[in-house]
């Protein structure tokens, strides 16, 4: 190809490391923690464990439990 | 660096999760409306009339519910992806960015996916005993802990060899050592089977699939998706858009 594109002078290179594990740390912490109530609220919440009372968090994300997998009943 | 791999992880995540949707709205919604009705007419045979309406409408569950719980888990994991990627880039021998993005996405599919599907499947509405859905969940949970601390120490067996035994040898030894810890996994952990004999197996089995089927196309979407996002992320180029014109625009 005569004309390079803007990609591969990059490609060409070895990978290089983006962050160091101090600067990454937190927000691996935080997204962590949303990972986890994101988790826990379509996979658990209202089935084996509430935090709100009554099922329509349950509900409402019933479906998307069963067919991600998640045990529901 | 970190914020646009951050950000495009959850953008492509959400996109994962449009395409999940799309499947298992059309595949998965089929088995599960089947096993209500068998639950229904079970319920009907044995005298038990359930007259109260949902709270939330069986046309909700099935759509916008399944959507946006789709939407939550895609765009979550795809977040989170976005910050292991920047973790491990660079840190894995000398693989680039499509790669480092299948390699992570393939580990997440077999820990998040594949690993509880061999021991604690996925059920259909109807399937199942409240008295046991506590221990199942934990069970299920712990069941994926094991697979991802597998799953590292793999990764770093295969690190480790690779210069002495040669990179073909030590991913065989690293995937050996999976599915070796993965067995006594299986062994250690309790069985849970609620599936009763009169329950139709071939909804059983389709709804499996369909299960199947949700979880392989958002790992699919993310590897590909991602590992786009992310090479054009570290050749400093927007998400979208020509890559002769994209030195001249600013990175998302």
């Amino acid at each position: 190809m005569s004309t390079p594109t803007a990609i591969e002078p990059a490609a060409e290179r070895a990978p290089i490391p983006v962050a160091s594990p101090r600067e990454l740390l937190p927000y691996w912490i935080f997204a962590g923690i949303v990972l986890m109530f994101a988790i826990y609220f379509v996979g658990a919440e209202e089935g084996a464990t509430a935090v709100f009372s009554g099922s329509g968090v349950h509900e409402l994300v019933h479906d998307a439990r069963h067919l991600l997998g998640f045990p529901c009943h | 660096m970190v914020r646009t791999l951050l950000v495009r992880g959850m953008l492509v995540g959400l996109v994962a999760g449009l395409l999940a949707f799309v499947w298992a709205y059309l595949v998965g919604e089929p088995p599960v409306k089947a096993a209500i009705a068998v639950e229904e007419a079970a319920a009907a045979a044995a005298g038990e009339v359930d007259s109260a309406p949902p709270e939330v409408s069986r046309d909700v569950q099935s759509t916008l519910g399944l959507l946006l719980g789709i939407l939550i888990f895609a765009t979550a994991v795809g977040g989170f992806l976005g910050l292991v990627f920047a973790m491990v880039y660079g840190r894995i021998g000398q693989l680039r960015a499509r790669a480092t993005a299948l390699v992570l996405c393939s580990a997440a599919f077999v820990c998040i996916a594949i690993v509880p599907l061999t021991k604690y499947p996925a059920n259909p509405p109807a399937v199942g005993s409240g008295d046991t859905i506590g221990e199942r969940t934990g069970w299920f949970f712990v069941l994926i802990v094991i697979a991802i601390v597998a799953a590292v120490a793999a990764g770093r067996t295969i690190r480790d060899l690779s210069p002495r035994w040669g990179v073909g040898n030590a991913v065989a030894a690293g995937l050996t050592l999976f599915v070796g810890l993965i067995i006594v996994a299986h062994l250690a952990l309790p069985n849970e089977n609620e599936v009763a004999p009169p329950f139709p197996p071939q909804i059983l089995w389709d709804f499996r699939l369909a299960n199947l089927g949700t979880q392989a196309i958002i790992w699919a979407a993310l590897a590909f998706g991602f590992g786009h996002a992310a090479e054009r992320a570290i050749a400093g180029q927007p998400l979208l858009g020509r890559r002769d014109r994209a030195t001249a625009t600013s990175p998302v």
